[in-house]
This record gives structure tokens, C-alpha cells and sequence, in this order.
């Protein structure tokens, strides 16, 4: 059995990796006949970004932090050190920098700076607060195999969990589609920013996931309604069935995109997030918790030839964290959840650190609006449980997990998620160590633009949820 | 307390256990937090028995003592956690290993004493105790009366050994109209009046009812029983509640009825602080939520524990994070702690809230929640600040025994700790 499954991979990785190197942008579209242009309706041909990213920065001053202590992410901390931020990125950084005359100076003593925390596994928006059933948007639970549907569609921006987020230093963010299904849809990458449309918190330029399922979710869903899949060997069919179908997909558009001969293939929005997916161009974020399904997954991916970016949750991530390695598949995982059902039960609080030991990239999730808000308390507990069995490391190993490793995961890693010249100016300022408990975050810049800033209460960002009906601070309500 | 319970007859109090084999443990040098006492630079805790016999700087060491340093240590008392499902819930989800919630009649369930048949095995409870909490309440879920809670020690041993009281009180909850079986929370308040009543009225009137003199009582008789002592002021009824409004219909009910009642939950309990102080009702809640999850917690925010013990309200901490915390992570109680303190409380009275507090709260405040002569040797040395994540359990005491780490959890990590891993134990 194991021996026809190998034979039947490589058979079909070599056709997939052969198309593979086709370019990875669909070209634009001309049409091809004479007569009047069909309009964009009737020609209805993929559109790569149909909801376009209305996002511009908010308005910002030249800002230099001094005096602080810096975790980068790129190296050593850095000790009462400058950073200047201007026109939106990180210009300096460093204990010997220009200043501009006119930068808002901010004192740093005895206080810490970050990159902008990422979080990799949020469902604010889709599931917001408060958690009503008519505002309870994530599962698209009517079928395994949803990869038509797009998370951005039911981001309710007004969630009064954004600005808790970002009050937690959170200010890049993967709204998901929930784990009912197989393929659960398309997630999108956010910015958290108050806006009056998702469009405005889109990040820009940023890929989106595809959001799928292992075990116990899928399973459960489906086979308490005597659907398929009901085991896990039918989770495993139900993958490979949508990918063979996306493969040929893909192989139609891609001839037809090189010779625009003839009427395109027809349009399916579901197989076209799968061929975007393997082609690339839409990184995998696969919920998963078993070391052994892990495994498989890893397969399966293989078999087709698309990459699994991260594995979600990954209770048992530090079981195969060589083979995370191996293939470059982070780990987006909790600090110490586990135990809750069957698939979680072999959760350890060393898993961050051992997957991180391991060479693989080990990525602090929340999947909790309540854990987001405390993603270096998450990482403080990971690296005091590595340090527990001996492991060497550091708080710049832990910073990593909540900004450099997530950006990765996000394909984000150019821009974000860590403070190098040229980065984007996401910044917290933190009252103290970032791993303490007692410590609070102070300031949040977004694109060098301050956003959030603890010490001025009317300046916080209130959701239209909020008015009227969340006191605020003072208030007895 | 203990005293007038066992006066009552249907209430179980498990005595302590038969002596620990003789061993007298010094515990020396450390910064000592009593709780009930001030703090103690290098002081010394003498156990023996399993009881703490001596407290302070200059305690005098008998010969033959077990001798544990804790110079540069931090030392407390094993914290306690009165909100957990420990025993009763292994897996929550899919394995059947659910026993937390009975099934009752019309949404009460007064009669179920949760802690029968408790799983004293059960691995959560070894993690739990490696977070330096030794002693916690289990209670039921589900329903408007859940059933009856305990208080327990995390000790190796029989759930007759493991009991500090049992009943601890009875659960209950006034937050959801669904749970509780009616349609508004009007309709609940009336339902757990008319449940209150009938028992108040059982409890008087019992030798007629016993003679068929009396009305039919419409709730099952064995739990109407149980709730004599909640009648009677006994033993508090402790509520999960949530909504301001709800905090302030369950005080009147308690007010009128005579009851002794505690919040848990308590969400937006700031918003009522004062008269949750002048009815001297105590308040079990968290602080690490600030989310309106829904229209019962629309004034969520993290200083709710330091608003609450400003107003002079009784405060214990549990867990609200969303983490679990009622199993799996029972150990991060001191992560509450130290968000609480990041948010309002002192230092002082956030220990203060996972020890004394709810010890006192359910009445066994002479046997845990502190260090001090004749209290049960519950005993945590901390590597530094115990509410700091780099911070760690050194030494784990319960009755005076000392509890190495080697959850199940480490068993795994051991394992996994080279790869590829071993097939044998561990």
C-alpha cells in the first residue's frame, strides 16, 4: 500500500512541478476575437485582486524613540538605542543616529521597543464581539470543500476585539476562515487599523492563505451529518480529490493564459484559489495538530506539488520538528494550550522552543481575540519552558516568534516584522520587558503613524460597536 | 464553619488524613509571604506531620530536620485555585471523559455531588500542581443548579485524603436563559426564587411533609435537600454571573431570601462594586479579559479585580483568559495574578487573592491559603517573583510532602527531547 502511494506521488509531482515553472502572475487578459469587447462580466476571466487594498498610512510625524531597549528581531537587543521613524519605515536605528529637527521625540528610559507583533491565527472580524450568532461569519459549514469563500467578506471591521488587538502591540494580523472544513476558504492579511471598510485594512500587496483542516474538525462536522468525510482517511480522499481537480484546472488556465486561443476555461472561484495555491501564489495555512496527520499533509502536499506555509496549532509540532525544518514549514502554535480534545491532548509547553531548537520556525498563534492581546506573555512562557529543560535560548529568540516568524509565515518578511532600515514602521513601545507580566504596551505605530497611545485616553480608537454600548474607562456604567 | 457543618447531617467533611509518616521539613533563607502576616526576609517554615508549625525569622531548627534552602527564593503558600474541573473532565471534547455535568431534572441538579467518583489519577493534575497551585474547588457545569463543589488538596492519595471540604457549595447560574431551561432572565430569577422558597419552606415544614401534611414540593426531593443548607445560610450558593444587572437581581434574591451567595464570573461586577461590598459578597474573576463577548459582558475590562477590592469587595482570582484554564491550565493562576497587579491590584493583595481569599471564602481558611502554625503544610519555593513567567516552582509541598515535577507533559517533552525520539518510557 505504502509502496503504490510513493509510485503515484512522484508520478504526479513530476507532471506538477514540470507546469510549476510557469510564471506565477496570471498575464492580462485580451481578448482574442473581433467584435465589440465583451464587458468585464461576460468576460469573465480571474481577476487576482477583485477587492483591492484601499489602505493608505495615517497621517505621521518624523518620531524617534531614544534611549530604549530595542529587540529587532535581527540580531543582539540593542541598549539605550535610537530609532527614527520616517515617512512610514524604520530610516535609522542604532545609539549613534541623526535626528531631524522636527521628529517627535520620545523618551525611552527604561522602557523596550519591538517590531509590531504579527499573529499568524486570528478570526477577529469573521468571529467578533460580541459573539452573536448573526455576526458569526467563519465557518462556511455547508460543505468540506469551500475554498470559493474569502474571509475578508465576512470581516465585520467594527469588531471591538481590533482595538484591543492592537492595544496588545498587534498591528498585522491573518483573519481566518474557521477549521469546519477540508478547505475552508481564503484568509486575508490585515492591518489593525480602524477603518470603515475591510478594504481599508487590507495590508497591501499581501498574499493571501488558503485556509484547510486536519482531524478531529472536519470529521466531526461532516460525519455527525452522515457526510463525507467522517474519519480521517476521509479528510485524507476529500484533500486529494479537490487537488486533482484544482491540478487540472490550473494545467486549462495556464495553457489557455499562454495562448489565448480560442474561449477560456470556465470559471470556477473555488478551483481557482486552489490553482493559485499551486502555483504559489497562495500560501497554505493548514489547521493541524497531530504529529502523525502532520506527516501526511506533508505528503499530500508532495503528491501535488503545492507547499504547506504553516501548520496551525501544531500541538505536536515538537515531535517532528526536524521534518518542519526539512521543508520549511513554520509552527504556528499556543505556548501552552493542549489537552482539550483527543488531537490536543499531547500539548507541552516546550513546544515553541523545541520546534525552534530544531531549526524550524516557531510562530506564537493566538486563535484567541483574549490571547492575541498578550502574544509576548505567550513567548515568555514558551522560552521559560525551553530554558526549563536546558535549551540556550534567549528573549531575541522569543521576539522572534511573535514578529520576524509570523511576518514569514505571512510571505510578509520583507516588509514587516522586524526594525532594519527601510522596514515598515510598525513599533511598540513598551513600559518595560516585553516578557514581564507587569508590562503594558504604551504606543503602537502603524507605518510610523501613532496609533495607539496608552497615557492619552481620548485619543483611543473606539469602534462604532463600542459607542454607547462598552463603557469606558471611569465610567460606572 | 466546620464546626456547624457537621451538624448537618447529609454534609460530607473529610477530616484531615491520618498523619503523613513523621518528617519535620525546614524550608530556610528565603523571602517569606505568610499572607496573613507580613513578609519575612530569610525566614524559616518548619513542617511537621505534614502541618506547619512555626513561622519567622528565627525559628529554631530541630535536629534530624530535612533541610530545603531557599536563600534567594521566594517562598508562599500553595496558591488555590477555586475554579477548576479538575477530576471530573479529562478530555473535554470527543473522548467521553466528561464528568462534570449530571443530568438533573428541569435544569437543577442541587443533589450532585461532583467530587464522588472524582478521578484523583487524573493527569491534569500533576501540571497543576507544578504551577505551584496545591489546593482547588471542582465544580459541576451545566443547568440552573449544577450541583455541589469541594475544595481539595493536590495530594497522591485518596479522594477521602485529597478532601478539605465537600461541600464546598452549590453551583449555579443566572447568566443563561437556555442553560437554565426558560425563555428570559426574568423567568430564572422567578425559577431559583420558586426553587429557594420551596426548600425554605420543605426545611420548616418537614415533619409535615414527611407526614403528607404538607403541599408537594415540585423539585426532586434529594435536591431540595441539598439546598437546606443553602436556605439555612450555611453553605453559599455560588453564582456565575456576568451582567451588572444580573449581579444586582441575584443580590436581591440573596438579600431577600437571607442566603449567602458568591459571584463567579462577575464580568462587569466593577460596574457594582459598592453593593457587592455592603452585602459582603465575594467575587471569583480573572484578569485577563477585556472583550464584550456578549451582551452579558459588555463592561469586561482587566482592572475589574482592583476596582472591586478598592470598593472593599472580597476578591479570589481564577482563570478568564480563554486558555483553559479550568484544566490544562490551572497552573497559570499566578499569570492572573500578575496581570491583575498589571492592572490596578498590588502586589500584596494579588497573592493575597489566590491564597487567603478563597480559602476564606469557602471556609477553610484555617487549613490552606496561608503560612502559619497548624495550617497544612501547602508550600511553594519559587525561583523569583512567583507571578513572573521566568520565574518557577522549585519545591512543591502539599501536606508536607514534597512533589517533584513528572507530568505527563514531561514524560513527553523527555521523549521528544532528542529526535528521533525513544519508544520506551518515558
Amino acid at each position: 500500500m505504502r509502496m503504490l502511494v510513493a509510485v503515484a506521488a512522484a508520478a504526479l509531482l513530476g507532471c506538477a512541478s514540470g507546469q510549476a515553472a510557469r510564471p506565477v502572475e496570471p498575464a492580462p487578459i485580451k481578448p482574442d476575437t473581433a467584435g465589440p469587447p465583451p464587458g468585464p462580466g461576460a468576460l469573465s476571466v480571474p481577476n487576482a485582486d477583485p477587492f483591492p487594498s484601499t489602505y493608505t498610512p495615517f497621517a505621521s510625524h518624523p518620531t524617534a524613540i531614544q534611549n530604549a531597549t530595542i529587540f529587532t528581531a535581527a540580531g543582539p537587543r540593542l541598549e539605550r538605542a535610537t530609532i527614527l521613524l520616517q515617512n512610514g519605515k524604520v530610516a535609522a536605528i542604532g545609539t549613534d543616529i541623526q535626528i531631524p529637527a522636527d521628529a517627535v521625540l520620545i523618551d525611552g528610559t527604561g522602557k523596550y521597543v519591538t517590531p509590531g507583533l504579527i499573529d499568524t491565527h486570528s478570526h477577529l472580524g469573521v468571529y467578533p464581539a460580541p459573539g452573536t450568532e448573526a455576526n458569526s461569519d467563519g465557518n462556511e459549514a455547508t460543505s468540506p470543500a469551500t475554498p470559493q469563500v474569502w474571509a475578508e467578506h465576512s470581516v465585520w471591521p467594527q469588531d471591538p476585539q481590533f482595538p484591543r488587538n492592537l492595544a496588545g502591540g498587534v498591528t498585522t494580523l491573518q483573519a481566518l476562515p474557521g477549521s469546519a472544513n477540508l478547505f475552508g476558504g481564503r484568509s486575508v492579511v490585515l492591518k489593525v487599523v480602524p477603518s470603515r471598510t475591510v478594504q481599508g485594512m487590507k495590508f497591501p500587496g499581501a498574499k493571501y492563505g488558503l485556509k484547510m483542516a486536519c482531524g478531529e474538525n472536519p470529521k466531526r462536522v461532516y460525519g455527525s451529518r452522515s457526510v463525507a468525510p467522517s474519519t480521517r482517511m476521509g479528510n485524507v480522499a476529500g484533500y486529494r480529490a479537490e487537488w486533482i481537480r484544482a491540478e487540472q484546472y490550473r494545467r486549462s488556465w495556464d495553457k489557455w493564459q499562454a495562448s489565448h486561443k480560442g474561449d477560456p476555461p470556465a470559471r470556477d472561484l473555488g478551483l481557482e484559489t486552489l490553482a493559485e495555491a499551486l502555483r504559489g501564489n497562495i500560501l497554505v495555512q493548514m489547521h493541524c495538530y497531530r504529529a502523525d496527520e502532520m506527516a501526511v499533509m506533508l505528503d499530500v502536499a508532495r503528491e501535488f506539488g503545492y507547499r504547506i506555509r504553516s501548520f496551525h496549532h501544531a500541538v505536536e509540532a515538537y515531535k517532528i520538528a526536524d521534518l518542519l525544518a526539512s521543508d520549511s514549514v513554520s509552527a504556528s502554535i499556543w505556548a501552552d494550550w493542549g489537552g482539550f480534545k483527543m488531537e490536543a491532548l499531547d500539548g507541552v509547553r516546550a513546544n515553541l522552543a523545541l520546534v525552534d531548537q530544531a531549526g524550524a520556525r516557531a510562530v506564537v498563534h493566538s486563535d484567541d481575540p483574549s490571547g492575541s492581546q498578550r502574544l509576548t506573555q505567550e513567548a515568555a512562557k514558551g522560552l521559560a519552558a525551553g530554558r526549563a529543560i536546558g535549551l540556550p535560548l534567549g528573549e531575541e529568540d522569543a521576539i522572534r516568534w511573535v514578529t520576524i516568524n509570523p511576518a514569514w509565515t505571512l510571505g510578509l518578511d520583507d516588509r514587516i516584522g522586524s526594525l532594519e532600515v527601510g522596514k515598515n514602521a510598525d513599533v511598540v513601545l513598551w513600559s518595560g520587558d516585553p516578557f514581564s507580566v507587569y508590562t503594558r504596551s504604551e504606543k503602537v505605530w502603524v507605518d510610523g503613524a501613532l496609533l495607539y497611545d496608552r497615557g492619552d485616553p481620548a485619543s483611543l480608537w473606539r469602534t462604532d460597536f463600542e459607542q454607547g454600548y462598552v463603557p469606558q474607562p471611569g465610567e460606572s456604567g | 464553619m466546620r464546626r456547624l457543618r457537621l451538624t448537618v447531617p447529609i454534609l460530607l467533611l473529610v477530616m484531615a488524613p491520618a498523619a503523613m509518616a513523621a518528617q519535620t521539613i525546614a524550608i530556610t533563607g528565603g523571602k517569606v509571604f505568610p499572607v496573613t502576616s507580613p513578609p519575612i526576609e530569610g525566614g524559616t517554615v518548619l513542617i511537621r506531620d505534614g502541618r506547619i508549625i512555626a513561622v519567622g525569622a528565627d525559628v529554631a531548627i530541630p535536629a534530624g530536620a530535612t533541610r530545603i534552602d531557599a536563600t534567594g527564593k521566594w517562598v508562599t503558600p500553595g496558591l488555590v485555585d477555586v475554579n477548576t474541573e479538575l477530576g471530573l473532565v479529562e478530555v473535554g471534547y470527543g473522548s467521553g471523559a466528561n464528568e462534570a455535568t449530571a443530568k438533573g431534572q428541569d435544569a437543577i441538579a442541587a443533589s450532585f455531588q461532583a467530587w464522588v467518583a472524582l478521578n484523583a489519577s487524573s493527569v491534569l493534575i500533576p501540571p497543576a500542581r507544578e504551577g505551584g497551585v496545591t489546593t482547588v474547588a471542582v465544580w459541576p457545569a451545566g443547568g440552573l443548579i449544577a450541583g455541589q463543589g469541594a475544595l481539595l488538596d493536590l495530594l497522591d492519595g485518596s479522594l477521602a485524603d485529597m478532601l478539605l471540604a465537600a461541600p464546598a457549595g452549590i453551583a449555579g447560574q443566572v447568566s443563561s436563559d437556555g442553560a437554565a431551561g426558560v425563555g428570559a432572565r426574568g423567568e430564572l430569577f422567578g425559577k431559583l426564587r420558586d426553587l429557594l422558597e420551596n426548600t425554605r419552606d420543605y426545611g420548616r415544614h418537614k415533619a409535615d411533609y414527611d407526614r403528607g401534611q404538607m403541599r408537594p414540593v415540585p423539585y426532586r426531593r434529594e435536591d431540595v435537600e441539598a439546598l437546606l443548607p443553602v436556605v439555612s445560610g450555611k453553605l453559599p450558593l455560588v453564582l456565575a454571573a456576568d451582567r451588572a444587572a444580573d449581579i444586582e437581581a441575584a443580590l436581591a434574591l440573596a438579600a431577600d431570601l437571607g442566603i449567602r451567595i458568591v459571584i463567579a464570573g462577575g464580568e462587569e461586577a466593577w460596574q457594582v462594586a459598592d453593593k457587592l461590598a455592603a452585602a459582603k459578597v465575594p467575587v471569583l474573576t480573572g484578569a485577563m479579559n477585556n472583550i464584550p463577548q456578549s451582551f452579558n459582558s459588555l463592561g469586561s475590562r482587566q482592572e475589574n479585580a482592583a476596582l472591586l477590592r478598592k470598593s472593599g469587595v472580597t476578591v479570589a482570582l481564577i482563570g478568564n483568559g480563554g486558555g483553559d484554564e479550568e484544566l490544562f491550565n490551572v497552573r497559570n493562576l499566578r499569570y492572573e495574578a500578575g496581570n491583575a497587579v498589571a492592572y490596578g491590584l498590588s502586589w500584596d493583595e494579588a497573592l493575597t487573592a489566590v491564597t487567603h481569599a478563597p480559602a476564606e471564602i469557602f471556609g477553610v481558611a484555617d487549613r490552606v491559603g496561608a503560612l502559619a502554625a497548624g495550617l497544612e503544610g501547602n508550600v511553594v519555593v519559587w525561583s523569583g517573583d512567583p507571578f513572573e513567567f521566568a520565574s518557577y516552582p522549585e519545591h512543591v509541598l502539599v501536606r508536607g510532602r514534597e512533589y517533584p515535577a513528572a507530568s505527563r507533559q514531561d514524560l513527553l517533552i523527555q521523549r521528544y527531547r532528542t529526535l528521533p525520539p525513544g519508544h520506551t518510557a518515558p
